[in-house]
């Protein structure tokens, strides 16, 4: 039975990637949207510290910070995404992603809450034109009437698309 | 039962590779016409030592061949053959044997064996060389046919020390074996023989036994020993002129209230030398040269009682002897000797005692439990062994020179240099906010910041320390190279080392062998001349080839230097022009020896006296450059030629100058600034009102604008306003236009490319005092950079902004 269901959807393939994407999530503000993330995935979160920019760098990699004797690059999503107001002060917030050893520090407009999301809350991504590739967004989910867009931010972090990586094409 | 030797392999073969160097050092050094007696005593060791772990670990190829080595050598060192330049040739050709032998068996190297044939023909060829009487090799006389007629003693004989042999070290020693084969006990007494006189009777139980007096330790019998018989079934003991003794039993319960053992701390410090207790005897207990013992022999000269050695010392003391644990604190200390873990036999308990000094108060205390027969007791015997020979002072301090050391891996090293840099910045950070403090109501806060400031400061010292290692390591290896290639080639060279303390980063030493030697190679090969040329050029015949390394600011300057040929200038600007690369006469010396390190340069046929030079000799350039030095190359035609190489001291810690740029600060590494100026306008020159550049000193050097390359917002734009460095990198000068200096500091290079990606222009990060990041220029890039299309954006910039208006243009 399951597999007529899966020769006649044609988003069988994605039906298992939402299964998979069941879990804890941590839950942030860019602009309007709201945001999740898989809660493994970060490490801390952190004011925003005096950032060392780096030389002919694209605008949203802010430059690099001391994490502990640690040097961490910083990404500002909202100028990547385009969302939310683009300033810096005592109330802004950086996520410290740790993707499989690598940190990286994400900017966002706030962080909201950590939700437990189950397979029956997500929903596909229909095809969009948006800022970013809808390929690293996992699906939706709806929690308390506000969407929730779920992003494998270690896809996105590691592409060429946020140029973190060396193998990335200037 | 069976110890799992496989994982004691790699600290045999670490230890085997030092040993060698070791002695090939030695060899090397040693004059043949009159041969230091010590050296040849601590080659002997080394070949022993060698020959001891090779057996243990069943390498018996390796065995076998410094068996032989070591037979020649104990035949030179007790000076019944006189040393020649043959033996010393044999020598290093053992040596040469054994290393393969070695790369063998570590990492599965062909072993060509022909050679080690070859060479163990020669050893025995040369130790029958004066008619001595050659021992019967164990190992390669089995298949010998006849033993000879071997004479037994139906009694122990009566020997005894003389007291003039006695205070030169000489003792007297009772060797139980266990049932062997009249051969075997040929073998076992013509080997035994080497070491002194030997006397083989029979025991009343039919088994033998051997009398031996001689100056070595009880570890050079048992591991003689170990080539024929079951060192488990061996009891070694030492035979005093005075209490040698048949009787166990009553040797052993005697020993509880013998006022000797009853009072430790003189037992202890008395000078047991001449005592002499001949405290093991007959059956219950049998030696036992566990592996373990032997192994520890091998691996650590100076290591701390273990765990089930100290269980054993506790044990000992409750029952009443305290000596044991002072006294095995004491051989400790003084490297004398120590306790090694001891799997017991399982049937029987046993102990293997073997001493001849220290040992002598431990040993009965030992026996006493022995016989106490308590099975916890006797299961964690420990066993007491005592390193070679020391029995004169001089060999205590050829031992001393051996020096404790113990193996860390290097990422653990690693990461203490990287906590301790964490420390230092944190330290920095907590003594910058102190500065606000009020010095009068927080006095003792800050005395003890300042304290702290010391001992990080002091701290952060030593354990960068640890990665330094003496540029010995490296030099002590061209000796020998340089001796064979003169010979080979029929040059007389003398070869100098100079700054052999120097010390550099263990991993930079690793990675300068493989260049060092390619440069070394090619001025015995190349630049130093044969005799008679030398001589028709009014030179000395033997060539001289300097090693030297040296300090010079932040780096480690290593110079080849030779007083040969020199190197052609006409005739290698004849071969790159010919060869198609862009020369012109009017390049400067240092442009045209430069032209060697170009990939393909192969001089061979053409130029006879540079020939081979360009061979390889990019991939040299290429070493060194990644290694973050640089290489240069000084000659005179018919004087010889110098390549000096300059590296960083260390890969993890830069001396850097800091400087701002607008807001920002980066790191330029100190040893590539050449100086530092504020230019005056009319120094200021420009090609097609672009193309900026500086006059100094008569030459013209093109501008870098840190903030037009880095498109750094900053309010000084001209370049009278701020600061030039003039950098120099791979042989090219730049002037980098920055805002101002901060300062001069060391700072801890972290990498970029461990969370983000490699910047261009940018080498790395670092953290400075305020917990800030700041970068590191990469100068050689950022020359490039200068040179190629950003420079132009550069010059660009200071058009469109103030320049067109200044004065300088038309200066």
């Amino acid at each position: 039975m399951n597999m007529t269901a899966d020769t006649n959807n044609g988003l069988a393939g994605n039906n298992s990637s939402l299964k998979s994407a069941a879990g804890e999530y941590l839950t942030f503000v860019l602009g309007k949207e709201q945001y999740g993330i898989e809660i493994l995935k970060v490490q801390e979160i952190r004011g925003y510290d005096a950032v060392t920019q780096i030389a002919n760098m694209p605008s949203f990699i802010k430059g690099v910070v001391n994490l502990r004797g640690k040097i961490v690059p910083i990404v500002d999503l909202r100028i990547k995404f385009n969302l939310g107001n683009v300033e810096y002060n005592e109330f802004t917030v950086v996520i410290i992603l740790n993707l499989g050893g690598r940190i990286v520090g994400i900017v966002v407009d706030g962080v909201s809450d950590v939700r437990e999301l189950q397979e029956e809350h997500l929903r596909e991504v229909p095809a969009l034109v948006t800022r970013i590739d809808t390929k690293y967004i996992v699906g939706l989910a709806t929690v308390e009437e506000e969407m929730l867009i779920l992003v494998d931010i270690e896809k996105l972090m590691t592409s060429d698309e946020m140029q973190l990586l060396d193998n990335t094409v200037h | 039962m069976t110890v799992d030797m496989s994982q004691f392999y790699e600290v045999f073969f670490d230890e085997a590779e030092e040993l060698l160097a070791e002695a090939e050092h030695l060899l090397l050094e040693i004059d043949v016409q009159a041969p230091d007696i010590e050296q040849l005593n601590a080659i002997f060791r080394a070949a022993h030592s060698i020959k001891g772990g090779a057996a243990t670990f069943g390498f018996m190829d390796m065995a076998e061949i410094t068996h032989v080595l070591e037979n020649l050598l104990d035949k030179l060192r007790k000076q019944e053959m006189a040393l020649t330049t043959e033996h010393v040739d044999a020598f290093l050709a053992a040596k040469d044997v054994i290393k393969m032998q070695l790369d063998g068996h570590r990492h599965g190297a062909t072993v060509n064996a022909e050679q080690v044939g070859d060479v163990s023909m020669m050893l025995k060829a040369l130790s029958e060389g004066r008619g001595v009487e050659i021992p019967v090799d164990p190992l390669l006389a089995q298949s010998a046919p006849e033993p000879e007629v071997l004479q037994v003693a139906e009694q122990k004989p009566a020997m005894s020390l003389t007291d003039a042999e006695k205070s030169s070290g000489i003792r007297l020693y009772d060797v139980k074996l266990p049932t062997v084969t009249e051969r075997d006990l040929t073998n076992l007494k013509d080997e035994l023989a080497l070491l002194g006189e030997v006397v083989v009777y029979q025991r009343q139980d039919q088994s033998h036994a051997l009398m031996i007096k001689s100056d070595s330790s009880a570890d050079d019998i048992v591991s003689i020993c170990s080539f024929i018989v079951d060192t488990d079934l061996l009891v070694v003991s030492e035979a005093g002129t005075s209490a040698a003794t048949e009787t166990p039993s009553t040797e052993a319960k005697p020993t509880e209230t013998q006022p000797a053992a009853a009072s430790p701390v003189t037992a202890a410090a008395a000078p047991a030398e001449d005592l002499g207790y001949g405290f093991f005897d007959d059956d219950p207990i049998i030696a036992a040269a566990t592996p373990a013992a032997a192994i520890a022999e091998n691996a650590t000269p100076n290591p701390t009682p273990t765990k089930e050695g100290k269980a054993a010392v506790d044990i000992v003391e409750e029952v009443g002897y305290g000596i044991f644990g002072r006294d095995g604190q004491e051989q400790t200390e003084e490297g004398y000797g120590f306790f090694a873990p001891f799997k017991p036999h399982p049937d029987a308990p046993k102990a293997q005692m073997i001493g001849d000094e220290t040992p002598v108060s431990a040993a009965p205390a030992a026996v006493a439990v022995e016989a106490s027969t308590t099975p916890v007791v006797a299961a964690q015997k420990p066993a007491v062994k005592e390193t070679s020979a020391k029995k004169e002072p001089e060999k205590a301090a050829v031992q001393s020179t051996e020096s404790s050391s113990i193996r860390v891996g290097v990422e653990k090293v690693d990461q203490l240099i990287n906590l301790v840099g964490e420390l230092v910045i944190t330290q920095a950070m907590i003594e910058q906010r102190m500065n606000a403090l009020d010095p009068v109501e927080h006095e003792s806060l800050i005395n003890s910041v300042t304290q702290l400031t010391r001992n990080t400061r002091d701290l952060q010292e030593s354990v960068m320390s640890i990665r330094m290692m003496p540029m010995d390591f490296v030099f002590s290896r061209f000796p020998r190279m340089v001796r064979d290639l003169a010979t080979k080639l029929g040059k007389k060279v003398e070869f100098v080392t100079i700054g052999a303390a120097t010390e550099l980063d263990k991993s930079l030493i690793e990675r300068i062998v493989d260049p060092l030697t390619h440069l070394v190679r090619n001025s015995v090969d190349h630049g130093i001349e044969k005799p008679e040329q030398r001589r028709a050029m009014g030179k000395a015949e033997a060539g001289t080839l300097t090693l030297s390394a040296s300090h010079k600011g932040g780096s480690i300057v290593i110079e080849v230097t030779d007083d040969g040929g020199g190197l052609n200038r006409d005739k290698i600007l004849a071969k790159a022009a010919s060869s198609g690369m862009s020369v012109s006469e009017s390049m400067s010396d240092a442009e045209v020896y430069n032209l060697i390190f170009a990939p393909g340069f192969s001089t061979a046929e053409v130029v006879t006296d540079v020939s081979g030079r360009g061979v390889g000799m990019d991939v040299v350039k290429r070493n060194i450059s990644a290694m973050g030095g640089n290489i240069d190359i000084r000659s005179a035609l018919g004087y010889g030629t110098t390549i000096s190489i300059s590296l960083p001291l260390t890969l993890a810690i830069l001396d850097g100058m800091s400087v701002s740029l607008g807001k920002s600060v980066y790191v330029v590494p100190l040893n590539l600034i050449m100086e530092t100026l504020q230019p005056r306008a009319e120094d200021l020159k420009t090609v097609t009102g672009e193309g900026l550049m500086v006059h100094v000193r008569g030459e013209y050097l093109p501008i870098i604008a840190l903030h037009a390359l880095f498109n750094h917002p900053t309010h000084v734009t001209n370049p009278t306003d701020g600061v030039l460095l003039i950098l120099e990198a791979d042989g090219r000068k730049s002037a980098l236009f920055v805002d101002r200096l901060v300062g001069q500091q060391q700072v801890v290079i972290k990498s970029l490319e461990t969370n983000f990606k490699r910047i261009p222009g940018v080498s790395g990060a670092t953290i400075m005092g305020d917990g800030s990041v700041a970068l590191i220029l990469d100068v050689p890039a950022i020359i490039q950079m200068g040179q190629t299309t950003n420079y132009v954006t550069g010059a660009q910039t200071f058009a469109n902004q103030n320049f067109s208006t200044q004065p300088y243009t038309n200066a």
